[in-house]
């Protein structure tokens, strides 16, 4: 029964979270454009959003970015300049430090959101889901801290980025690798995946329009032609 | 040289009695919806006064509009792109929207639920966002209506620099008058600059600055970036939204709402030709008071067979020149000089003008007469100082304004002379170099302004926006877009290529070319 459950959560879950992520966000982009924003709601309440909004972003980001590129870079690509008890050492402080920073972030948006007026009055269900759910993640990722500093071998870190990599790769028995791991890693995983699942129906879908763009436009004006 | 058309406008401030009712007339068209209660996309204010949002002209506040770097280039006074990026997360320079007003009703049902009571019944007011009460109303679109409010906080009027303004606070010397505003639709506009989406952009054809709805995505730079704070953030719909100058009337030819509905006759609207390869240049000429002849200096004489050649080959249709050579928003900003854009020291290089207004001599009621200049009463000792006018309409420059005032008070003198006494003096109009004709043609548009005088609109022509000089299923397709469509909405109607779902497989056949929506030619 372990084994299923196991097998399902990490084998076959992550294809349906990414896929429900991939269909929605088209969907909705074709179908609704409109909908599709950032939601500010800066201009009804600002206080503390500048130090809370800041925080959250560049720390939530540079942890995104953190577990991209150390769950999915391949082994011999590091392998010859740090171990792997080195590179644990290093995501452990990284995500230590971002993680803090999101953190202190997050409470400040938390406290916004649920106790000033103005904002909870404009606050949908999803906003507030959303910002929960990425709370606990939060904090279920600073509490896998701790739980590795119990074996810096680096051992858990490998499993995990076998994991992942198994996963995108298209390969059969990535859950396997997971089946030993710490309860805390497997609460993340699934939460995190769970976050993939409902970024369509979110107002998380806002990043996929980061303006890079902007930075490319010749000069400031746009003028278009009618048609 | 690439020559564009725009529909401009021009509002005599002189003839403005400040009845709000082009306000209302907008905001029952435009601004009647959700979370934007509070936006009024055109509003009338008194000056002096700080305004709506507070203190809107003092870009040292909000960082609108352009500035000129070391090297004498401009930039965003927000930032450069990086810069925009870079506050992203949260923008330093948005206004809060009690800088506009919290939106508000009264509880009316209570009038209706009340039980009996010694007292009359209240309906207090409430809290649109919230629902909650409040006490009362902190500000508003016409908090200073008429000068409202203690003088103290008035004078904070960005239009008071260089003046010694205390002496306005007195009874005797006191002085108002009205500021309609509304989106300038500018030729070198900071708000489609500070989009990081791209979704606010300016139409080639008309000049009218929109903003694409379901492109943007709500990062609430284009809010800083507008100088005269012309950008609403909807905060129901995520989504910024603007003055959109009526394009459906003026593409159909007619006056936008609220130039329709003025009861002043106050509101011109007219084409104007300009050379759109000169717009950053003259934006960025280095000293602050050269802008309002930078700018003049864009607009190219529609009578000139050189410019009407040009205009042709560059696309502008026969009828939009000839509405060019009609246009009263020409007339009175650059034959006659008498119109000027607000705040040229943005550097927005907007487009909608304002006739300064006339005010009382303010020595006739001490002395007992006039003090006169050759032929005229002195415009220098008119009520309103010519100081403050330039602050607001030529960056300080006060000859510009001057001479425009002159122009308008001869025309009275003129006129009085001929109607009144049956005398017409030439010596008047040497004094404010003008002909007879001009000033016969000045007094028609400005004093009996007549509907069609007023407004010079020529039809839009989107047939011509294909490769060809006429495009039939362009054509034929606007025709019918509205009433049945295809789909819910817009978005799955007619002109989009790609839906998940299908489009359909033919566009309007009526152009006599059966062909796929949205395909080019």
């Amino acid at each position: 029964m372990a084994e299923h459950l196991n097998g399902f959560l990490f084998g076959i879950y992550p294809y349906i979270a990414i896929l429900v992520m991939i269909l929605g966000s088209i969907l909705r982009y074709d179908q609704n454009p409109y909908s599709w924003k950032a939601d500010s709601s800066q201009l009804l309440h600002s206080k503390g959003l500048r130090l809370g909004s800041n925080l959250f972003h560049v720390g939530i980001l540079l942890l995104f970015f953190g577990h991209l590129v150390g769950l999915l870079t391949p082994h011999w690509l590091y392998e010859p300049f740090i171990t792997s008890g080195q590179k644990q050492l290093l995501a452990m402080t990284a995500g230590g430090i971002f993680g803090t920073m999101c953190f202190l972030g997050m409470g400040i948006l938390i406290w916004r959101r649920t106790t000033q007026d103005r904002v909870r009055a404009t606050t949908k269900f999803m906003d507030m889901a959303i910002l929960l759910i990425l709370f606990v993640q939060l904090v279920l990722g600073l509490m896998t801290i701790p739980q590795s500093a119990k074996h810096l071998d680096g051992s858990s870190m490998i499993a995990l980025a076998e994991w992942a990599q198994h996963i995108v790769t298209f390969r059969p028995g990535a859950a396997e690798f997971i089946m030993e791991e710490a309860l805390v890693f497997k609460l993340h995983i699934v939460l995190g995946l769970t976050i993939f699942l409902l970024f369509p129906f979110t107002r998380l879908v806002h990043i996929v329009s980061a303006p890079f763009k902007y930075l490319l436009r010749s000069g400031y004006q746009i003028v278009r032609k009618r048609g | 040289m690439t020559i564009r058309a725009q529909i401009g406008m021009v509002l005599n401030l002189d003839k403005c009695i400040g009845c709000h009712t082009c306000s209302i007339t907008c905001k029952n068209v435009w601004t009647s919806r959700g979370g934007v209660e509070y936006a009024w996309f055109n509003n009338v204010e008194t000056k002096p006064g700080v305004g709506y949002p507070r203190n809107w002209e003092d870009q040292s506040e909000w960082k609108g509009g352009w500035e000129l770097t070391k090297a004498g280039k401009l930039k965003p006074k927000i930032g450069g792109k990086l810069g925009v990026l870079s506050n992203i997360f949260a923008n330093p320079d948005l206004p809060l929207i009690d800088d506009y007003y919290e939106p508000f009703t009264y509880e009316y049902d209570h009038l209706k639920t009340a039980k009996e009571s010694k007292t009359v019944p209240t309906a207090r007011m409430k809290s649109a966002i919230t629902g909650k009460f409040k006490e009362k109303p902190e500000w508003g679109v016409n908090w200073e209506e008429i000068l409202g409010g203690e003088f103290q906080k008035r004078s904070k009027d960005y239009n008071f620099a260089d003046i010694e303004k205390e002496i306005y606070g007195e009874f005797e010397n006191t002085f108002m008058m009205y500021l309609p505003r509304l989106c300038e639709h500018c030729l070198n506009p900071s708000c489609v600059a500070s989009c990081p989406s791209g979704a606010i952009y300016k139409r080639e054809e008309d000049g009218i600055v929109l903003i694409d709805q379901d492109k943007c995505r709500g990062w609430r730079m284009c809010v800083s970036g507008c100088p005269y704070k012309k950008i609403y953030f909807n905060w129901q719909s995520g989504k910024s939204e603007k003055c959109t100058f009526c394009y459906p009337r003026i593409e159909a030819g007619e006056p936008t709402v609220c130039s329709e509905t003025c009861v002043g006759r106050i509101r011109y609207l007219g084409v104007l030709l300009y050379d759109s390869d000169q717009i950053e240049a003259a934006a960025s000429v280095k000293d602050e008071k050269d802008l309002y002849q930078s700018q003049c200096d864009l607009f190219l004489d529609p009578n000139d067979p050189d410019v009407i050649e040009r205009a042709l080959a560059d696309g502008v249709p026969q009828s939009w020149i000839e509405g060019a050579q009609n246009s009263p928003v020409y007339k009175m900003a650059i034959d006659w000089k008498i119109a000027f854009p607000l705040h040229p020291e943005y550097r927005t290089l907007p487009m909608v003008w304002y006739v300064p207004p006339l005010s009382p001599i303010q020595s006739a009621a001490e002395a007992g007469k006039l003090e006169q200049d050759g032929m005229l009463p002195d415009v220098r000792s008119l009520r309103i100082p010519n100081k403050y006018l330039a602050n607001l309409l030529t960056a300080g420059d006060e000859e510009p304004v001057i001479s425009a005032l002159e122009r308008m008070m001869a025309m009275r003198v003129y006129m009085r002379g001929k109607t009144v006494n049956g005398v017409e003096d030439p010596a008047v109009l040497e004094q404010v170099g003008m002909t007879k004709d001009q000033m016969d043609d000045m007094y028609q548009l400005m004093a009996i302004a007549n509907y069609e005088d007023r407004f010079v609109i020529p039809t839009n022509h989107r047939e011509y926006a294909g490769d060809g000089p006429f495009d039939a299923e362009i054509a034929f397709s606007a025709r019918s877009e509205c009433g049945f469509s295809f789909g819910s909405d817009s978005n799955t109607g007619s002109g989009k290529k790609v839906n998940l779902f299908g489009t359909q497989t033919h566009a309007n056949t009526l152009s006599g070319s059966p062909r796929k929506p949205g395909g080019s030619s």
